[in-house]
């Protein structure tokens, strides 16, 4: 019998159970399935590979809490979370900037949005050469006079994570640059026009227009900056492995699970990073259905 | 366009911040394109702001394709980003048509589950990840890229979602009354009015695909399945210090998005703009 004469009812029935089949098979193994398996490996004390995992309880997450070697890297996310309003600031300011009539406004949008689509490994390896000493950077602060604070960037404990949280602003503004300036063009032509004849200056209308508008837009954009500082890795791994006092949580999780084989260990960091970034986006998810 | 006297000045500052800004991007850029082409000798000794003796030295380029893996790398990315966009165009729509359009029980806890992943940070749940691609014997091959690409990354289903908000359920309706199987409307009618929201598939998850470094390092750590950026991060141990090799390899890593950029610009501005939005 075909499928195309069976009744409409019978017909859902097949195409609901063919058409979700891969999907939620797939969504279960590698999205659920891996959550819940790391939080029993995160009481025990299994090394990845032996046949036998001994139970230790909460001894892993004492231990994250209690030693201050493995809570240290929590600083290192100060930095990018600092960067990030920072990055929040820029992305806003260009946005506002590009809103208005500007020439070359295309040439501009595409200069400020084109690093978030570069390869992260690319990136890593331009700053770098951009870094090193007497590399562009030096070069540059030679030429126009400040030869005399050229530092280690990526030698000096104190500075590196400036360096490397800067190198993450570079990438990642552009994404909120884009969303922001979608948001800002939404808002009718038409208040502007207004708001110019009663008299009001841009500052003006970026005080009283544009950031009333986009406010949640911006909360969305902090909020998902935040979940990304704490799980800073790719530019700090690439850049300097977590060398120099720059290693990040995520970089810890994972070396202490794949190269040092402490599986259990690495789970427990893993499930309080995870609770983490669950708590900060449930924060944001109900701050943002009260205002709707 | 007509600027009132009194915003003149202010387009010159901001004509002014600009400038700064894009020169202090493309000062690194300039600088590591010029790299590219200095001999070992030469870009020790000049400057990176100094261009190189010989524009037609390519024998960085031939020493990062050739000796750097790099074709590897974009054969093996090329056939995993194929698979995967499309793998994601079909799984993500035919979940998305099932859950837009059908009222069925569990439908609402099925959509929560696909809700409550993205919640889940891919880098956290690596340590238990691995051992599921390694038991599914999967370590080692390209299919691990794939089916991870395939099964953490659901927002090729939203998109897919909201669009399908757009397409009138009146049209289903009416080719029922033309006999059309529900297969049919799917494939006949949904599929075909979906294609901007596959554009915007296709733009998030190959940029996603083509950049992830995580991924492939972790899977496919073997030499002849390196994609581009594993490829490309190789580079770090044997070439150290000679950087005008590491210029070439980054140089040829940008190109292809370089392309795919200025191809696609407003496609890509909409994408990022629109899968954004959750």
């Amino acid at each position: 019998m075909k499928f195309s004469n069976l009744p409409y009812k019978k017909q859902q029935l097949v195409i609901i159970a063919a058409f979700s089949l891969i999907p939620v098979a797939l969504l279960i193994t590698f999205a659920y399935v891996p959550v819940m398996n790391m939080i029993q490996y995160s009481f025990t004390n299994w090394n990845g590979f032996s046949k036998n995992k001994e139970y230790v309880g909460l001894e892993n997450y004492k231990m994250i809490f209690t030693r201050p070697e493995y809570f240290k890297v929590f600083t290192v996310s100060l930095y990018y979370f600092a960067a990030t309003f920072f990055q929040m600031g820029i992305a806003l300011y260009f946005a506002t900037i590009l809103s208005f009539n500007v020439k070359f406004k295309n040439l501009f949008k595409g200069i400020l949005f084109f690093p978030y689509l570069l390869n992260g490994v690319a990136i890593g390896f331009m700053f770098l050469i951009f870094f090193r000493p007497e590399g562009t950077l030096d070069t540059v602060m030679q030429a126009i006079g400040l030869g005399n604070i050229i530092q280690l960037w990526l030698g000096n404990p104190d500075i590196i994570n400036i360096s490397l949280a800067g190198t993450s602003v570079w990438r990642y503004m552009g994404f909120n640059f884009i969303i922001f300036l979608g948001a800002i063009s939404s808002i009718s032509g038409e208040v502007f026009e207004a708001s110019e004849i009663d008299g009001a200056n841009r500052w003006h209308q970026f005080i009283y227009i544009i950031l009333p508008s986009i406010k949640r837009i911006i909360q969305l954009n902090l909020i998902l900056a935040i979940s990304g500082a704490i799980s800073a890795f790719e530019i700090p791994y690439i850049m300097t492995g977590g060398s120099n006092g720059s290693e990040t949580f995520v970089i810890q999780t994972v070396s202490i699970a794949f190269k040092y084989g402490k599986v259990g260990l690495g789970s427990a960091m893993a499930v309080v990073l995870l609770l983490i970034v669950i708590i900060v986006t449930l924060i944001q998810k109900s701050a943002f259905k009260e205002e709707e | 366009m007509h600027v009132p006297v009194e915003n003149r000045a202010a387009l010159y500052y901001e004509v002014f911040y600009f400038t700064a800004w894009s020169v202090f991007s493309t000062d690194t850029d300039r600088g590591r394109f010029f790299a590219s082409f200095k001999t070992g000798k030469e870009y020790t000794s000049t400057s990176p702001m100094t261009p190189p003796e010989n524009w037609f030295n390519f024998q960085n380029y031939t020493r990062a394709f050739v000796e750097g893996n790099m074709l590897t790398g974009f054969m093996n990315t090329t056939f995993i980003l194929i698979v995967s966009i499309v793998g994601a165009t079909l799984l993500g729509s035919m979940i998305a048509f099932v859950l837009h359009r059908f009222n069925f029980r569990g439908s609402k806890a099925l959509m929560g589950a696909f809700v409550l992943a993205t919640l889940i940070p891919g880098v956290t749940t690596q340590v238990a990840t691995f051992q599921i691609v390694n038991s599914l014997g999967l370590f080692n091959t390209r299919w691990a890229a794939i089916i991870l690409y395939l099964g953490t990354d659901i927002i090729a289903v939203y998109i897919f979602l909201q669009f399908l908000d757009s397409i009138s359920k009146s049209l289903d309706e009416s080719a029922m009354i033309d006999g059309a199987s529900y297969f049919t409307i799917y494939w006949k009618i949904i599929l075909p009015l979906l294609k901007p929201a596959i554009v915007t598939v296709i733009i998030v998850k190959g940029v996603n695909v083509y950049n992830d470094f995580y991924t492939p390092f972790l899977y496919m750590p073997k030499t002849d399945l390196q994609v581009i950026s594993t490829a490309l991060f190789k580079f770090k141990g044997p070439y150290g210090s000679q950087w005008e090799v590491i210029s070439a390899g980054i140089i040829i890593a940008i190109i292809p998005t370089v392309i795919a950029f200025l191809a696609l610009q407003k496609h890509i501005y909409n994408g990022f703009a629109q899968g954004s939005v959750k």
